[in-house]
């Protein structure tokens, strides 16, 4: 084995310390032979410091298109040619999908909106969704409708949204290359005040932005230092008509690579499949995943793009003997 | 494709002039984009199961 992944036994499955940011990089940088160990070794490092439960989640859209920012990766900005029209969602409709995901078993369902943050429109069909969702369905409410007032957070606290989405995207060093009309620093503000109203953190990016591989282990240890209850981990599925449409998919191993790495980054995390695994990993390497270090699965579609059939993901964790969390285990 | 498939429903390009595999493996993970009748654009609404898609004059479509 490594050397690396000596050291990574001892801390994080021994001690349960995250590796710094060159100790990630280290196994980002592993030659293909030692990706299975790495694998292996994020996979007992999860299954130590979290247990053998999966996070099931699913997610819509309640806000589609016409966004005013210019995330290079996102078919939803209006400062594209994107095919992607805005489109709003109705309040039955989200409780249609609410219970669309529940029915899966899911724990989680997450509401998002393609805004640079939410305005009185926004933050009262939420009020309304939220209410109409808790009073039909069992089901967690988290939210991710871009930067936050203090106000906004404390609204979303009252609504009993437990969980927030705000992604980095990426690292610190590389994020204006993706975005501009916002910064880096803009965000993480938003977390930390998230962090601060008690709700949980939910913060993760994108893998596969032109990113170096240097600056993907500077992503995964700024990560490790917020300390997100959950990291969303995607794959660039490039998109028509952004700025990035043409960028190749990550190669499955670097996919896998990378799972490893963040997992052994954060040993306590819920490290959930996101968008994009599809494409870069299959069938096969979505099951590779499973067993290197990931606790948790985006079911069904995403927001603009379709995902596996739920059935499909349920049927892989009852073969693979990975229990959904239940409930009750959440609350 | 149809007699009333003219157009891509990916790439909204002639569905007629040419063929369209590469669109045609993508959309296997994508919603519709074009009306396939009259090449507007639609607007499309993704579900946890499902979408929805709406062409002001062509009407709606789900998967």
């Amino acid at each position: 084995m490594s050397e690396i992944l000596d050291q990574a036994r001892t801390q994080v499955l021994g001690d349960g310390v995250g590796l710094d940011q060159a100790g990630i990089l280290a196994v980002l940088s592993l030659p293909d032979e030692h990706l299975p160990a790495a694998l292996q070794l994020a996979h007992d490092v999860r299954m130590r410091w979290c247990g053998p439960e999966v996070e099931v989640e699913g997610i819509v859209s309640l806000k589609t298109g016409g966004c005013p920012e210019d995330c290079h990766f996102c078919s939803q900005s209006g400062l594209f040619t994107s095919p992607v029209r805005s489109v709003w969602l109705d309040i039955p409709s989200l409780v249609e999908a609410a219970k669309q995901t529940a029915a899966t078993g899911a724990t989680e369902f997450c509401i998002v909106a393609a805004v640079r943050g939410p305005d009185a429109r926004l933050m009262k069909q939420m009020r309304e969704g939220v209410a109409a969702i808790k009073a039909a369905v069992d089901i967690q409410v988290a939210a991710s409708l871009g930067m936050l007032s203090k106000e906004q957070v404390d609204d979303l606290v009252d609504m009993g949204v437990h969980r927030y989405n705000h992604n980095l995207e990426t690292c610190k060093s590389y994020f204006p290359n993706v975005v501009t009309t916002h910064s880096w620093e803009e965000r993480w503000e938003t977390l930390r005040m998230v962090r601060d109203s008690g709700m949980e953190v939910c913060c993760g990016g994108i893998l596969g932005l032109g990113e170096t591989v240097e600056q993907r282990a500077e992503f995964a240890a700024q990560l490790a230092e917020l300390n997100p209850h959950e990291v969303p981990l995607n794959f660039l599925n490039p998109r028509p008509g952004t700025p990035l449409g043409d960028r190749p998919v990550v190669e499955g191993k670097d996919a896998l690579r990378a799972i490893a790495a963040f997992r052994l980054a954060m040993p306590r995390t819920i490290l959930r499949y996101a968008g994009g695994r599809e494409i870069t990993l299959g069938d096969l390497g979505t099951r590779d995943g499973l067993l290197g270090g990931i606790n948790a699965v985006i079911v069904g579609n995403y927001l603009t793009t379709l995902g596996r059939p739920a059935t499909a993901d349920l049927e892989l964790l009852d073969e693979l003997k990975m229990p959904v969390k239940a409930l009750s285990a959440t609350l | 494709m149809t007699t009333t498939e003219l157009w891509c429903d990916r790439c909204g390009e002639s569905a007629t002039a040419t063929a369209h595999p590469a669109c045609a493996s993508a959309r296997q993970l994508e919603p519709p984009r074009f009306c396939p009748r009259c090449r507007r654009r639609m607007k499309v609404q993704v579900l946890p199961v499902g979408w929805a898609a709406v062409c002001v004059e062509h009407g709606e479509i789900q998967g």
